[in-house]
């Protein structure tokens, strides 16, 4: 099966796009980048250039090389950029402070988000930084790349820019991090003239939805996420890139309850891809994990001896829901008590997958502490199916909910918050859904009802002097 | 159409909606997926990591994809982009991947492939000493740490996220390249509250956090922020407007209310929070995303502060190394830190990580009695002897 894009793709070619010849690229030797000291005395940062784990700073010091060694004219901001933003870092150690000032409103024409303005308070020690803006480039669905691709945008980003990224930013955008004011329209124009390639959202907006890696290279994934989050990022670009709600918007596409990319704890709307028919079980296999012949847990545990495997111990009686068992050498799930936490699965991947009847559930409402303190989301709808374009998930359930979150949501309020200040009741109304106790971990154990007058019968209509004819005051 | 080399390229500035192109969204995954990728899409049958950092995937086709994961900097350069694209170009025809927690995956369809791209990634090292492009993060292990921008970008911080990073990596390597903990362990830092990377649901947490209240600029105030909106940004309703002698409009900060969350500083630059002595970095452990076997949870405040000591936090290094060493040593086999932490009790995660129970780590904030212990059901540590002497019921 292979998936079309909505609008025919360019195909970047890097030789077609290129701005720099093989020579301007290969342009220092590591001889000359073990002797090559930046123009500030960094010796806090030079501190983080030994032991094993991968060192920025030196990663940060070649690109300043190459910088140093490109001719005048093959960059349209500072040489120094680099060195000054190395310089700044270790005048922040020093400190014990950031040296990047409050705010500042930049952007591109008819955008609200993408571009975030940043300029050092520092600008006459390190002139290279005094703007810093970073811009942010929509990934595509699961950072699957070229190298057509990325040698491009590094090209455009080296020549127009710091050089300087995020692979990839907490959201996922890939983050360009730091350019002159003067640049925005024309890395912007580029982009999206060049490389067929928008911005990601920033601000009170939809946020650059992301997905995990779903059915291109997981045996576990209920539903196509690289499609999903590619759609919806496409049909609601207008909520990408121009701010008209309270605050943030995450999407987020799991596509198994493992949930790789956190949809449950960061996603204002979480996805999370499951199933409603049964374990598929493979009793042959079972049997070979059983005999030793297939490691547990598809060779996590390899690094240390945890003994033999053990069926009962490993995976029957961990089981939340104790809905397994062996009945003559077999094993029997009771798949109506399963609560698809996967662990079974996880633990012989060989012997078990999840059904083939797969949907999505969705929960809402998770956000970091800011500001009434971290939500997880909150299972609101079990189990639901759609296919592209989504039409009943956007018309029933995304536009609905947008629409009572503008019109009620105060500013700077997210989804959850507004849930939790009006009530899951009013979530239930608004998407015209009846409760389930599957909404909550228990019933409530205060008796508050929220009576309505309609729920009582007579309403709440009473007369005092009717009352009075039956008691004396 | 090559990428342009005039200094405002396409843009004109005189005319700058002139043949604009908005709303291209991202570009198609499709494109991206290499042959083995797109042959195999939803067709995959299983896999297995062969090693640390290495896995392969094998589809009901027979057809197998050996994937290398390697640890990367979420901070890089384009000349390490260039890199990587080298390699790709190398070995993998051109495709790489990422992964949600700044992995870097290379993927060849064959052994024999694997072999020649592991051996290049292995002997890749920078002038310094570090690797590039280290592998592992799988499995029962310690994967890569996500993290935020810290002092190379951001107006916010309480730390910086780089550095730390590379520190508790430095320290933790052997558990990013080998498989031998109960269960894998996801470690997260954010450089303070407003958790870009939204670090609240992981194994271990590392969190900067101000300790000091707001300094008013009053010379400003009225002028870059609008009052009502400072005042309302505040929690715990410490702000209110004030006059200066000299007539300003500005606030004041009820001290004893401040919670140092910094959500007025986001709304207003004149009420600055940063101060070298007061930020710290908080500890939390025991959160998780997944639903196997239990709930996802919330990570809990452990350690309520240590010192921002820069460039390599030792005091942080040691920490989050004696609980995961706590952790390796008692902990089931599938367990993570806050199952673990569920089933022996919290006050014995705190003797066994030998990590001191101060007044701190006992919430205050709202809804903190759901955090109560009412129950008689609890164990005998050291700290509740202490308890029982100072009311003289025990010698």
């Amino acid at each position: 099966m292979a998936f079309e894009p909505k609008e025919e793709q360019k195909e970047l070619k890097y030789e077609e796009l290129r701005i720099y010849s093989d020579e301007e690229l290969n342009n220092y030797t590591d001889e000359e980048l073990k002797n090559f000291k930046i123009k500030h005395d960094i010796p806090m940062c030079d501190e983080l250039e030994s032991g094993p784990w991968p060192s920025f700073v030196a990663d940060a010091k070649r690109e300043a090389l190459h910088r140093r060694k490109l001719a005048d004219g093959r960059m349209m901001i500072e040489r120094e950029v680099v060195e000054d933003m190395l310089g700044q870092l270790e005048v922040s150690f020093e400190h014990g402070e950031t040296h990047w000032k409050h705010g500042g409103i930049v952007g591109v024409f008819g955008y609200g988000g993408g571009v975030i303005g940043r300029y050092s308070d520092l600008q006459d020690q390190f002139p290279s930084i005094a703007h810093f803006h970073t811009m942010r480039v929509n990934q595509p669905a699961s950072k699957f790349y070229t190298s057509d691709y990325l040698r491009s945008l590094c090209d455009l980003w080296e020549y127009r820019g710091s050089g300087l990224m995020n692979m990839h930013g907490s959201t996922g955008d890939i983050i360009f991090l730091g350019t002159f004011t003067e640049q925005l329209e024309p890395i912007f124009y580029e982009l999206g003239h060049v490389m067929q390639q928008d911005l990601g959202g920033s601000g009170s907006n939809l946020r650059t939805p992301s997905c995990c890696i779903g059915k291109a290279r997981c045996e576990w994934s209920c539903i196509d996420t690289q499609a999903m989050c590619y759609e919806l990022t496409h049909f609601y670009q207008d909520e990408l890139h121009r701010p008209a709600f309270p605050y943030k918007f995450k999407f987020k596409f799991d596509g198994c309850p493992n949930c790789c990319v956190a949809s449950i704890a960061r996603a204002d709307m979480s996805y999370i891809g499951t199933w409603r028919d049964n374990i598929r079980i493979d009793q042959e296999a079972l049997q070979a994990y059983i005999g030793g012949e297939i490691l547990p847990n598809a060779g996590a545990h390899k690094g240390k001896d945890w003994g033999k495997f053990d069926i009962n111990k490993e995976v029957i009686n961990l089981c939340p829901t104790r809905c397994m068992g062996m009945e003559d050498g077999k094993l029997m799930i009771d798949d109506k008590e399963c609560t698809r936490c996967m662990h079974c699965i996880n633990v012989m991947p060989r012997a078990l997958k999840p059904g083939m009847d797969t949907g999505f559930t969705i929960l809402f409402g998770a956000k970091a502490p800011i500001l009434e303190g971290a939500q997880m989301s909150t299972l609101t709808i079990p189990f639901m199916q759609s296919e592209p374009p989504y039409d009943n998930l956007k018309e029933n359930v995304i536009e609905p909910l947008w629409d009572w979150w503008m019109e009620e949501g105060k500013n700077r309020e997210r989804l959850g918050e507004l849930i939790q200040r009006q009530g899951i009741q009013k979530l239930l109304e608004i998407l015209g859904i009846p409760p389930m106790p599957q909404m909550v971990k228990e019933p409530r154990s205060n008796p508050y009802i929220f009576w309505k007058a309609e729920d009582v019968p007579g309403g709440f209509e009473r007369s005092i002097d009717d009352y009075r004819t039956r008691h004396a005051r | 159409m090559a990428l342009s080399t005039e200094r405002l390229g396409l843009f004109n500035p005189d005319k700058p909606m002139e043949n604009r192109l908005t709303d291209l969204g991202p570009r198609h995954f499709w494109q991206y997926f290499p042959p083995v990728i797109q042959n195999n899409y939803g067709k995959w049958d299983y896999h297995e990591i062969l090693e640390p950092g290495i896995l392969v995937h094998v589809a009901e086709t027979g057809d197998k994809v050996f994937t290398v994961r390697c640890g990367g900097c979420r901070f890089m350069t384009v000349e390490h982009v260039r890199e990587i694209c080298d390699i790709a170009d190398k070995h993998c025809d051109g495709y790489v991947r990422f992964t949600t927690r700044n992995n870097i995956e290379f993927m060849v369809d064959s052994q024999d492939k694997m072999e020649a791209l592991k051996k290049d990634l292995e002997s890749r090292k920078h002038v310094s000493g570090s690797y590039k492009f280290p592998i592992g993060g799988t499995g029962a292990g310690v994967t890569n740490i996500v993290h935020t921008q810290g002092y190379i970008h951001c107006h916010t911080p309480a730390t910086d996220a780089s550095s730390m990073v590379k520190a508790v990596l430095d320290e933790l390597f052997d558990y990013f390249q080998g498989m031998t903990l109960p269960a894998q362990v996801r470690v997260s830092m954010a450089c303070c509250l407003n958790m870009c990377g939204a670090v609240h649901c992981s194994d271990i947490a590392l969190l900067g956090y101000h300790r000091k209240p707001p300094i008013i600029d009053n010379e400003v105030l009225d002028k870059v922020c609008e009052i009502p909106l400072v005042i309302a940004a505040c929690p715990t309703a410490a702000i209110s407007p004030t006059k200066t002698e000299d007539g300003k409009k500005s606030v004041k900060i009820k001290e004893e209310r401040c919670m140092f969350c910094g959500n007025c500083y986001t709304m207003c630059m004149a009420v600055p929070l940063t101060d070298k002595e007061g930020d710290c970095v908080t500890i939390m452990a025991g959160g998780k995303v997944s639903n196997r076997i239990s709930a996802p949870k919330f990570s809990k405040v452990v350690v309520p502060a240590l010192p921002n000591n820069f460039p390599r936090y030792p005091e942080v290094c040691q920490t989050v190394k004696k609980i995961i060493e706590a952790y390796a040593a008692d902990a089931n086999k599938y367990e993570r830190i806050g199952d673990w932490a569920e089933r022996i009790g919290w006050e014995r995660f705190f003797e066994k990580c030998d990590l001191p129970f101060t007044e701190h780590l006992i919430d205050d904030y709202r809804l903190q009695y759901d955090t109560y212990r009412t129950t008689s059901l609890f164990k005998f540590t050291d700290a509740a002897w202490e308890v029982s002497k100072a009311v003289g019921g025990i010698k």
